[in-house]
């Protein structure tokens, strides 16, 4: 049977380093499928988090050859096996043990974000009428799995280390889904231009990249909450009209 | 060992579709809640579900109510089902689905703005609420984000190892959390089962690592009583190639959509066994079954929209007569609706879009082009805790299940869509009858050697001595191949004996098993531990299994092959004798009252 090698993270007390791993490859296997068969037969208490192994929960996040994957999504076949694949934890979070981190910082940060309020049911059988059309845009958003991939990608979290001041693609993300939906009274533009720090958002695009959902986090959630904020507090017909009616 | 402990009104364990709903009832009704959790939040089974919720909204047909889809659930559960909560969840789960979409979840449209349905198995009327086939990502998501804005405290990455009880009422349990793996002890007035499945006893299972019937193991040594552990559902549809994949789940909603099931010829083979109680309701020529699919009210519906127990059964026929396709199993093709839709292609990459994602990226294969192979895969079990019907408290005061740990709803087997349901309207009442009874009952004291018991069990895997014992990974696959082979979709008595003798073997190998490493984030551990509740279930689930002898929904047995109309009368119940060996008895089935037996006639 054919063989790849894995260079997968281990820690201990001192710190961590990569251990090389010889892996029996199966058709169509994936890299958790060799992280699973290593903890089966060499290192039984290789710390790793999964739970579906079909790309719906967003546990298996991690570093495959540099790059943030799931790798549940991540087929060998896709990888060049004459080297050794390298297997890593997301190194924007802090390390917990082996491939997991410590992500409690994004439940943190979710529950900063004001909560969806529903306006008034609009329909008299106490519910609401919402057209697909308007919310096609919403769903795409709620297709996310909270890998935190984009998280751990962004390099304003990534390397300027500003948890404190901004909440990451994920939740930017979030909001715009929340401010999106028809049927939600809540007004986050205020939060998000002074306290979630959308303004760092460079437009890189990096996060869009490696969703595995493929939600056009940039384009179709941060530049058109961008746009609301700044039509909120720099245009200055806005401000104006704000000021009359208050 | 002294322990962290924490106080709680109402400890829920398990944050599924059922934990959290339960949850964020009792901190509604005003009591101090714990939620606890194996995985991080959101992360629960329940994120998997894919084709939807099931409740007569009557949006797209409104023909549908509360009573068709009770009668619809009784015949899929072959009237072994707890009529009391058969009626509840039909009655209820419309309300609940509405509450989610207040609470900001967002399901697909109607055209005229309302929440979609669509047909799934079993089910006279499109019926189960949507969206795509993500629908168990909406829920839970939904639950989660409500459940943190209400003070509820979790602990994520925590698994209980025992539930402690004192003179047969529920006072906490004791667990350990990951990170550092310390055990700590949570004290409670009333504790809620919300534990999910048992897929994990198999080994080809859609189920995720979760799934080792911990909930229905916990509840058994603490002295409740489960019911119907020989109704396993084996989901017609799971991936069969490649091997990496074999048993993800396939959604119904791809037969929902217009997919159809062909052997090796290219047969449509459903169409060769359609059973008897539904005949008047199932499409007898392919138009006809097409047009079904498409919301022809007039059409009946096609025979792959069959119960998952029926379908199920066919497939393994067409293998094993050798009609099978190469790696197995049969095809499943929705790429065929293109003949009948001008967009065919898009159409289905919007409504199933996470189907034709999981066929590219892990089989190279593209749905819109292609049949899939699939063949059964272990999917849930409809047997559980057994509880009130209406409270959800099981025999142990103070004690309650609520989700797919629970049983009764589905009888012998289970309709698609029924879970989620069943989460949202027995968690509810589970979190609602717990807060009532945390308010009207003083808390017991934990009896401090009892958990330390647990925790010494826990941690023996340590201690092995020189020469060592087992890698409790290697005794876990050995028990998923047994019941695989022996208790699997089909069984006999002769089987089913030496998966009973194969089990007192396990165990011995288990009391050997050994981890490596230290406590933090040690999953060689937290498998030696999870081992001790698979082998309760596989027990409990063999020894039903013997009990029946007949076939019924799920149980299928060939040296039994038929139905048999004395087996109707009654339930299987799993308890602990006295002397600590598990014991079966029959009970019999509660009267259902007239009204109830009308609504079941007038739907026949
Ligand atoms: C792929 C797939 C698709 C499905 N699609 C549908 C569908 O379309 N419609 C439908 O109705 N049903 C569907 N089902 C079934 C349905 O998803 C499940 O039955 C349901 O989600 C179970 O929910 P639950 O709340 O009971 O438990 P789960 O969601 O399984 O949650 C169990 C919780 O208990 C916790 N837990 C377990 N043991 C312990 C312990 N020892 N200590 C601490 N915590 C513990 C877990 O961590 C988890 O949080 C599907 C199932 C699968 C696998
Ligand atoms: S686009 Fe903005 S949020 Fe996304 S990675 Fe770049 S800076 Fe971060
Ligand atoms: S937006 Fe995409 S990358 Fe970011 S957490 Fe969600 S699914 Fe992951
Ligand atoms: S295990 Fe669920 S996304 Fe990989």
């Amino acid at each position: 049977m054919p063989t790849a090698t894995f260079k997968v993270w281990r820690t201990d007390e001192k710190g961590g380093a990569f251990r090389d791993y010889s892996v029996a490859i199966v058709p169509g296997m994936v890299v958790l499928d060799a992280v699973h068969q290593i903890q089966a037969t060499e290192a039984p208490d290789l710390a790793v988090r999964w739970n579906c192994k079909a790309g719906k929960c967003g546990s298996c996040s991690a570093e495959i050859n540099g790059s943030p994957r799931l790798m549940c999504m991540t087929r060998l076949n896709s990888l060049p096996l004459d080297e050794p694949v390298t297997v890593e934890p997301m190194r924007a979070f802090p390390p917990i043990k082996d491939l997991v981190t410590d992500v409690s910082w994004n439940y943190r940060v979710k529950q900063s974000i004001k909560p969806f309020a529903a306006k008034k049911p609009d329909a008299s059988d106490g519910t609401w009428r919402m057209r697909q059309a308007d919310i096609d845009r919403v769903q795409e958003f709620r297709k996310c799995i909270e890998c935190f991939l984009c998280q751990d990608v962004c390099h304003i979290l990534r390397d300027h280390k500003m948890h404190d001041r901004f909440i990451g693609p994920r939740f930017l993300t979030y909001a715009a889904a929340l401010e999106m939906n028809p049927i939600d009274a809540g007004d986050r533009l205020d939060d998000l231009k002074n306290h979630h720090g959308i303004g760092y958002c460079n437009i890189t695009r990096c996060c869009t990249k490696v969703c595995p959902e493929h939600i056009t986090i940039t384009e179709n959630a941060i530049i058109p909450l961008k746009e609301r904020v700044v039509d909120r507090f720099y245009d200055p017909i806005t401000r104006l009209l704000r000021v009359f009616r208050s | 060992m002294d322990f962290e402990t924490h106080d709680y009104d109402v400890l829920v364990i398990g944050a599924g579709g059922a934990g959290l709903r339960a949850a964020i009832e009792a901190s509604a009704a005003g009591v101090q809640v714990g939620l606890i959790c194996k995985s991080l939040l959101g992360k629960a089974h329940t994120v998997m579900a894919e084709g939807g919720v099931a409740a007569a909204l009557a949006n797209v047909d409104d023909r549908d109510s509360w009573k068709v889809h009770f009668a619809d659930t009784m015949r899929g559960g072959q009237y072994v089902n707890n009529w009391r909560m058969a009626e509840l969840h039909a009655k209820e789960a419309p309300d609940r689905v509405r509450e989610l979409e207040a609470w900001g979840a967002v399901f697909d449209r109607t055209a005229d703005g309302r929440i979609l349905q669509r047909n799934f198995g079993g089910h006279r009327y499109p019926r189960l609420a949507h969206v795509g086939d993500r629908t168990g990502l909406e829920l839970i998501r939904t639950l989660q984000d409500e459940g943190v804005h209400r003070g509820i405290d979790v602990h994520m990455e925590f698994t209980v190892v025992s539930l402690l009880a004192t003179d047969g009422r529920a006072s906490g349990v004791v667990g350990y959390e990951r990170e550092r793996g310390r055990f700590k002890v949570f004290g409670a007035s009333a504790v809620i089962l919300a534990t999910g499945g048992a897929g994990r006893a198999y080994k080809i299972t859609s189920n995720s690592w979760e799934g080792t019937g911990d909930g229905h193991s916990l509840a058994y040594h603490a002295g409740a009583e489960l019911l119907d552990m020989e109704f396993i559902q084996f989901h017609p549809t799971g991936m069969i190639w490649p091997p990496s994949v074999q048993g993800i789940l396939v959604t119904e909603g791809v037969r929902g959509e217009g997919g159809i099931l062909l052997n090796r010829d290219g047969r449509r083979f459903m169409f060769d066994d359609i059973p008897d109680a539904y005949r008047k309701q199932t499409a007898d020529n392919e138009d006809e079954g097409w047009r079904y699919t498409q919301g022809d009210k007039n059409a009946r519906r096609p025979p792959e929209l069959l119960t998952r127990d029926h379908v199920a059964r066919c497939i393994m026929r067409e293998v094993r007569d050798g009609r099978g396709s190469p790696h197995g199993g049969v095809f499943l093709d929705i790429a065929w609706i293109k003949k009948r839709l001008a967009n065919g292609e898009e159409h289905i990459r919007r409504k199933l879009p996470s189907m034709y994602h999981q066929f590219k990226e892990l089989a190279d294969i593209d749905i819109t082009k292609e049949p899939m192979e699939v063949g059964p895969t272990t999917h849930y079990i409809m047997g559980g805790v057994r509880v009130d019907g209406d409270t959800q408290m099981s025999s142990v005061q103070g004690l309650f299940a609520a989700g797919e740990c629970a049983a009764g709803i589905n009888g012998a087997n289970r309709l698609g869509g029924n879970s989620l349901s069943d989460l949202l309207v027995f968690g509810k009442r589970a979190g609602e009858h717990a807060a009532a009874f945390a308010r009207e009952h003083r808390r017991v004291s934990i009896d401090t050697a009892a958990a330390r018991a647990a925790a010494d069990r826990a941690l023996k895997p340590f201690e092995a001595g020189p020469g060592g014992g087992e890698n409790p990974y290697a005794i876990q696959s050995a028990l998923q191949e047994m019941m695989q082979a022996l208790v699997g979709i089909v069984r006999n008595e002769d089987d089913m004996q030496r998966a009973l003798q194969g089990l007192t073997a396990l165990r011995t190998r288990v009391e050997r098993a050994v981890v490596t490493g230290h406590r933090e984030y040690n999953p060689g551990w937290h498998t030696s531990i999870d081992l001790g509740h698979l082998l309760t279930v596989s027990e409990a689930i063999t020894r039903s299994a013997i009990e029946r002898k007949e076939s019924r929904g799920g149980h299928f047995r060939e040296d039994f092959p038929e139905k048999d109309p004395r087996f109707a009368m009654f339930n299987v119940v799993t308890a602990k004798a006295s002397d600590g060996s598990m014991q079966v008895r029959r009970v019999p089935l509660p009267a259902m009252p007239a009204e109830l037996k009308q609504i079941i006639e007038d739907q026949k």
